[in-house]
């Protein structure tokens, strides 16, 4: 990239998404008419399919919605991001901003985004591997000796996952379960049963996203809003109950280890 | 009602802030005290805010070299004026009517990333912290940085960190940064930096950027990247915060739509 790079762009925004004409009210996405042609996409339809610019079957479609429901959307005001989104209700901010910043803190390395990332980038290289010759014993042991760790499996609260048997239900009633990547995630799962590192819901819902056909990129996308519900109704119950009245802490509940009192 | 455990008192634990309540009230503080020295009862009047930063980030009293370092480098970062994205972004909030919040939050979600954002920042810092002043390591890091192997919410960096992928040459206010701060006393990073300019951004195939200056900076102030990162990301938002404001005065009609701008490129539209 170079100056040439920004000239080039100067009031010049090439894509492939799509517009919205000022002129005529067409709104166009990917080619088509958004509210004529498009009208009877469902709103996961229309994300994925401005994501990927991919049509997914409606049982495909069913699943993602499926997961996101399942994993990630707990009404848990302990959770972290929940706890943002009911201390913003509490607090009486607003609604937008309480989920604003509750996704934003979703993009998080012991729960939600990097997890889900990492459990998908896994899998994916897991398949890679082994499709070179790599034992599945021999990738997962130099996972955890560079890494220390394999997002999916081992979870900071509850060792077991209640998840599990849901997503794999849903995928089972969908027909999309015993895919290639999804039997990876169990018999990785099996490798680590001796290490305490049980499998959590991120390993089993990124190998049945991998299974339709998902990059990694497409699939963080796809999870940003996974848990917008649980954050949602953690911000509404907060903002009923009384101002200020959500884990209020006393002075003492401080637990100070710093220096000793000191004169500037 | 059901519960999954008896509730236990739980604590946090600092090391920056303690706190006496009042004797009436145990959740009104009567005494604040940050790293041991009383806010309220000392602190207020003696102390400048660029030495209490200092303090809440370092945790110790600034020598005056860091309070010179922090405030040089604080006026600098303060306002990256209204063509930065991160401002540009505070901008949109602000001529829509969003929230003042949302002004600010724009501003860090969009300055947070690898394109003079807060991570590029993090990621120089990081390069600082396993190079030092070595010139020949830093010459082999420029010219091939490390890729990541697994992916990550950050998307993999696109140029050298802290170096400017679209300039021509070191923007002045970026070389006179850099002349301003290497000229305070502090090191060794920004005098080497100073020094060492030109070659590195041979290696680099860019100019200096401002994040690279302030995370050169942040290094000398001895910050962790992380805290560099933190620190970055707060300081460049007065600058978002006012024009935020001033666009909300003037209206959406008085700012850019880029009108004709967007050219779709991809599939024809259909006649469904």
């Amino acid at each position: 990239m170079t100056l040439s790079t920004l000239l080039e762009h100067e009031d010049n925004w090439p894509t492939r998404l799509g517009y919205a004409s000022v002129q005529d009210g067409t709104v166009s996405l990917r080619g088509h008419d958004l509210l004529n042609a498009l009208e009877d996409l469902s709103w996961m339809d229309m994300l994925m399919f401005g994501i990927t610019g991919r049509r997914f079957s409606s049982e495909q479609l069913e699943l993602f919605q499926g997961l996101w429901k399942i994993s990630a959307s707990y009404p848990e005001p302990r959770l972290w991001n929940n706890r943002i989104a009911a201390l913003a209700g509490n607090a009486r901010s607003s609604a937008g901003l309480s989920l604003g910043a509750a996704i934003a803190a979703s993009d998080a390395t012991i729960y939600g985004q990097r997890p889900m990332i990492g459990a998908f980038d896994f899998l994916q290289r897991a398949r890679a591997a082994c499709g070179g010759g790599q034992t599945l014993q021999s990738f997962v042991a130099r996972e955890l000796e560079v890494y220390r760790g394999i997002p999916g499996y081992g979870r900071p609260l509850r060792s077991v996952d209640e998840r599990l048997a849901p997503a794999e239900r849903l995928a089972r009633k969908l027909g999309l379960w015993g895919g290639p990547h999804a039997q990876l995630s169990i018999a990785v799962a099996e490798i680590l049963r001796t290490r305490r590192m049980g499998m959590n819901v991120a390993a089993i819902a990124a190998g049945l996203c991998a299974d339709q056909g998902l990059t990694s990129r497409e699939y963080y996308r796809l999870t940003l809003l996974a848990f917008t519900a649980g954050l949602i109704h953690c911000e509404f119950d907060a903002a009923t109950h009384a101002e200020g009245t959500l884990f209020p802490l006393r002075c003492e509940r401080l637990h100070y280890s710093g220096p000793a009192s000191r004169g500037w | 009602m059901t519960s999954d455990a008896a509730p236990r008192q739980e604590v946090i634990r600092t090391s920056i802030w303690q706190e006496e309540p009042e004797p009436d009230n145990p959740f009104a503080a009567a005494v604040c005290r940050c790293r041991g020295y009383d806010v309220y009862g000392e602190l207020l009047g003696k102390a400048s805010f660029i030495e209490y930063l200092c303090l809440l980030f370092l945790g110790e009293r600034p020598t005056q070299v860091q309070a010179k370092l922090l405030e040089i480098l604080a006026i600098a970062l303060a306002n990256p004026g209204p063509r930065d994205a991160s401002v540009h972004a505070a901008m949109s909030a602000g001529v829509g009517g969003s929230p003042a919040a949302s002004a600010l939050m724009a501003a860090l979600g969009v300055g947070a990333g690898g394109l003079g954002g807060g991570r590029e920042v993090r990621v120089a810092m990081e390069a600082w912290e396993q190079l030092g002043c070595n010139l020949s390591d830093w010459e082999a890091f420029l010219r091939h940085p490390p890729h990541a192997e697994r992916a990550d919410i950050w998307p993999e960096m696109e140029h050298a960190p802290g170096f400017d992928p679209h300039a021509v040459r070191c923007a002045t206010p970026v070389a006179q940064t850099l002349d301003t701060l290497a000229a305070c006393g502090a090191g060794p990073h920004l005098p080497w930096l100073a020094g060492q300019r030109l070659t590195l951004e041979s290696a680099a195939g860019a100019p200096l950027a401002m994040s690279g200056v302030a995370a050169a900076t942040c290094r000398d102030l001895g910050l962790s990247a992380e805290q560099g990162e933190m620190l970055y990301l707060l300081l460049r938002l007065p600058g978002a915060a006012v024009h935020a404001l001033e666009q909300a005065q003037l209206g959406f009609k008085r700012f850019p739509f880029f009108h004709g701008a967007v050219k779709y490129v991809g599939q024809q539209p259909d006649n469904e």
